[in-house]
């Protein structure tokens, strides 16, 4: 199963600017709470998320215990041709997480 | 030669205090200040470092009371045309009451073409969020919500 679901309109086309909603399945454990039998929950956050459009990394976030668990980000992108977004992340205990979807574009010259 | 205790305790003392400093770098995240609220110059101090700071540009969309602190979604806007030329480069999100001042850091760009994040947070009690936004000419824009939080996030509740 995928930890991330990534989500953008279906029709983009060149040069427009689109709003892109991604969704991480992450417990972003922030070190300060326990568990049921009392022990504390070492500290287990995202380090470090990118987004790669193609070549081109359009985003990127450095979260931190204070973002919620499961975090969701939304940001917005100007594709210009279809590409690969590629997602990745790394985490406290170093697991890193991956993930590849393609974003179609309709090119300028047809629309 | 044999050591005495008070050598003994001395050294074990500088070996323990020498480990910690060592340590701190990593561990000063895990120091719990949640009780404390940070004032608004110790929040934006470390990261403007003087740099020219106004009050204006961001939007933060937040909810006036939000039930639970573990959850609390948050939008920001920067009116910035997002052209090569003047963009945002960074967004920080910062709170005042948190054990980690700095939630979340966002890197953008003008490829970006609208600097608007969105995104959900955790929040240790009522407090002031400050969304800060670093421009490309090295200027410093900020705005701020305050949020009631009826449910912390750093209480255990299992």
């Amino acid at each position: 199963m995928n930890l991330a679901r990534i989500n953008w309109p279906d029709r983009i086309a060149a040069g427009e600017v689109v709003k892109v909603r991604l969704l991480i399945q992450h417990p972003m454990d922030t070190g300060y709470l326990q568990d049921l039998l009392g022990k504390m929950v070492p500290r287990n956050v995202i380090r470090v998320l990118t987004c790669k459009l193609g070549s081109r990394e359009v985003f990127r976030v450095e979260p931190s215990s204070g973002v919620a668990a499961n975090p969701l980000f939304e940001f917005f992108v100007r594709p210009t041709e279809t590409a690969d977004m590629h997602v990745e992340w790394v985490d406290d205990r170093g697991s890193r997480g991956d993930f590849k979807q393609t974003m179609t574009v309709i090119p300028a010259s047809t629309t | 030669m044999r050591t005495s205790r008070r050598d003994w305790l001395k050294r074990s003392a500088s070996i323990g205090l020498g480990w910690t400093a060592l340590q701190s770098g990593s561990a000063i995240a895990q120091i719990m200040e949640s009780g404390y609220l940070k004032t608004f110059d110790e929040m934006i101090r470390p990261i403007t470092q003087g740099a020219k700071l106004l009050q204006q540009d961001v939007r933060l969309d937040a909810p006036i009371l939000a039930d639970n602190g573990s959850l609390v979604p948050l939008g920001v806007q920067v009116a910035s045309p997002m052209t090569p030329e003047n963009y945002v480069t960074h967004l920080y999100l910062l709170s005042q009451r948190n054990p980690v001042t700095q939630m979340a850091l966002f890197h953008m760009g003008p490829w970006n073409g609208r600097a608007e994040i969105h995104t959900r947070l955790r929040l240790a009690g009522t407090q002031a969020v400050v969304a800060l936004a670093r421009l490309s000419n090295g200027e410093f824009r900020y705005g701020q919500a305050d949020i009631i939080i009826t449910e912390s996030a750093c209480v255990d509740a299992s």
